[in-house]
């Protein structure tokens, strides 16, 4: 029976392409995505791709380029939803640190000849750039979010992905709470959920790999980590990792800066 | 040896108090009570006496948790830890119900009702009045939760006296404790005397003396009632925490707009621990599923929380966006509208919200600060 799928492609920026990897790491589900969907574009599963227009396309990666800057317009014009999915997509990623330096140092220090370089001066998230349709958090993402994700886009519904604190996954989990139990620094009760508590579910804490929960309060946080034993310049450096630049986690750091 | 248990306090040994243990299992309960995991006293399966927390105990304060040694090997020799029993009664997650398309056909199953017999071991006065509220929320109107009715029907308490008091514990200041007076199918206290090691027993429900008819006990001494109640005074008499308790429901609801609010939105996280922790908490989230081909739909319902913006979204955006007034919604629903709504206070003083607060904030320094009477109000941390 010939119907018509919806189009997928999946558009890589600056990134590690673990995202895109998590497309492939679905496994179970990836057939059964294969048969929902027309998977028209995703050169790293495929060399073979069919022109746009496109009816969802998923963005990894955050723009540090002049070219990438010009080439989401143009992914956003043959698209007709467009997700990010990822840190760097929806934060500027571990590569936002450049914000925060001088990033022809940076150059100067890394390639022979910083010249052929061509690079901006901020890593940025995708929205920064273009109207985004929905944002998928983590570094990576989670396959089980990503597969609910493209499941309510097919369906037409809202996705659930429940933008509270990563503590709230903890306590369905049934897990201990590692900050009170054991005095371990944890990042959890500003951090969006998604992950799944991974990491406390470990006894370790959390790192912010999602970025900010929908009403962070990170100075309250702070004030308690650093009764931990949490200095300044280890205050600033817990939040500047894989969202640096998100907006909550960048101020943060910025008021421990010394 | 079975003697007869009408009301009559018995002595159990730890090997009687092991015989107890398998004569409920033996009656076809799962038997669950207080684990060691993770370096804290978490509920989980407990098949025999050997999996309780022989000689340890805990130390709590706002934001704080330490579990460390004690100098004797009592079986419940701590308070009250993360978990409570809503963690079985009020599942975390729970699926409604599955629905599924052939062709043109939907078929919408609903999830089985549990048929679970659970055997609660070592729960303490608060967690009994918890439990209470909970009933009245979830079981005692017009509209019953099922699964909750189904679970709480067929469950066995088997509670403990406190033997000490944690130190964010106000039970006796909610009425609520640590003595405990109804609700329970079996109550133990537990003595410690030198190398003696007992169990004082009473029973508060017919399935509590057949039980304990079945097995082998004595009757207690005077002394030994004695003693037990020597406990429980002294554990009244060193709460970590009061709250005075008379006057909340006036106090809150004449303060709505109390500086205090906005110090305490300063602090507070908005990450919901305190709800989740919370023995009275109960509420959810309902969430629609759909797989990838549409062909199978489910509907979840997990614990959510007045803190979660989500929560209160109605059209247009969350009704209690700042962090001022879901700290405001949570705390005079607890203590005060909720005694308009159920007819008590939502709060049994288990200290819960104070420990597992990441930042430690501490209701009743809440409630002195409303009040006015408390010095640190200008100098919060």
């Amino acid at each position: 029976m010939a119907r018509i799928r919806p189009k997928l492609a999946l558009w890589k920026f600056a990134s590690c392409d673990g995202c895109q990897l998590s497309l492939l790491d679905c496994e179970d589900e990836l057939l059964t995505v294969a048969g929902e969907v027309e998977i028209a574009y995703f050169l790293e599963a495929t060399r073979a791709t069919v022109e746009g227009p496109y009816d969802l396309s998923l963005v990894e990666g955050s723009v540090t380029t002049p070219h990438d800057a010009m080439r989401i317009q143009e992914i956003r014009k043959k698209s007709r939803l467009l997700m990010t999915i990822g840190a760097c997509a929806t934060s500027g990623g571990i590569q936002a640190l450049r914000n925060f330096a001088d990033v022809r140092e940076y150059a100067a220090i890394v390639y022979a000849r910083p010249d052929y370089i061509q690079t901006l001066a901020t890593s940025t998230a995708i929205a920064e750039h273009v109207k985004v349709d929905f944002e998928l958090r983590g570094c990576p993402i989670s396959t089980r979010q990503l597969v609910e994700v493209i499941s309510a886009f097919l369906a037409g519904r809202k996705p659930q992905t429940p933008p509270h604190s990563v503590c709230v996954e903890c306590k369905i989990a049934g897990n201990l709470c590692v900050m009170v139990g054991h005095g371990t620094p944890c990042l959890g009760p500003v951090t969006h959920a998604g992950c799944g508590a991974l990491c406390p579910s470990y006894n370790r804490g959390c790192y912010g790999c999602y970025g900010p929960m929908e009403t962070p309060n990170a100075p309250s946080l702070s004030a308690w980590l650093s009764k931990l034993g949490m200095d300044d310049d280890a205050l600033k450096r817990v939040y500047r990792t894989f969202n640096a630049n998100a907006d909550a986690f960048r101020k943060e750091s910025e008021r421990h800066e010394g | 040896m079975a003697a007869q248990m009408d009301g009559a306090t018995a002595i159990l040994t730890v090997e009687g108090l092991e015989a107890l243990l398998q004569a409920i299992q033996a009656h076809g309960y799962r038997t669950i009570g207080p684990i060691l995991q993770d370096q804290a006293i978490l509920y989980g399966d407990v098949s025999s006496t050997n999996d309780l927390p022989r000689g340890w105990t805990d130390e709590q304060d706002g934001g704080r948790y330490r579990l460390m040694r004690r100098g004797d090997d009592a079986l419940f020799g701590y308070s009250v830890g993360p978990h409570s029993w809503k963690k079985y009664l009020h599942a975390p997650k729970l699926r409604l119900w599955t629905a599924e398309r052939r062709g043109d056909d939907i078929s919408v199953a609903p999830e089985p009702q549990p048929d679970d017999r659970l055997a609660f071991i070592g729960v303490r006065a608060c967690e009994i009045r918890a439990i209470e509220i909970q009933d009245r929320t979830l079981v005692g109107d017009l509209y019953a939760d099922p699964h909750y009715k189904a679970l709480r029907e067929r469950a066995l308490i088997v509670a403990v006296n406190c033997g000490q008091a944690g130190g964010t514990c106000f039970c006796a200041s909610m009425q609520a404790g640590p003595r405990v007076k109804q609700g329970f199918d079996i109550a133990l206290t537990e003595l410690l005397d030198g190398d003696e090691h007992l169990f004082l027993v009473e029973t508060g429900s017919d399935e509590g003396r057949v039980l304990m008819a079945s097995i082998a006990h004595r009757a207690a001494s005077e002394d030994e009632i004695e003693a037990a109640e020597g406990v429980i005074e002294r554990t009244e008499s060193s709460m970590g925490r009061d709250m005075r308790s008379d006057d909340l429901n006036e106090l809150l609801m004449s303060n709505l707009e109390h500086p205090r609010w906005d110090e305490v939105a300063t602090r507070c996280l908005t990450c919901a621990n305190c709800t989740l922790v919370c023995p009275t908490c109960f509420c959810t989230s309902v969430e629609d599923v759909s797989d990838l081909t549409g062909e199978r739909a489910e509907r979840w319902r997990r614990w959510d929380s007045c803190f979660t913006m989500d929560f209160s979204y109605i059209h247009g955006g969350s009704v209690r966006a700042s962090a001022k007034s879901r700290y405001r919604q949570w705390m005079t629903h607890k203590l005060a509208t909720w005694i308009d709504q159920f007819g008590s206070s939502g709060c049994v003083g288990c200290g819960r919200c104070i420990t597992w607060c990441p930042v430690g904030i501490d209701i009743t320094e809440e409630v002195r600060a409303i009040r006015g009477c408390d010095a640190s109000a200008e100098e919060p941390q």
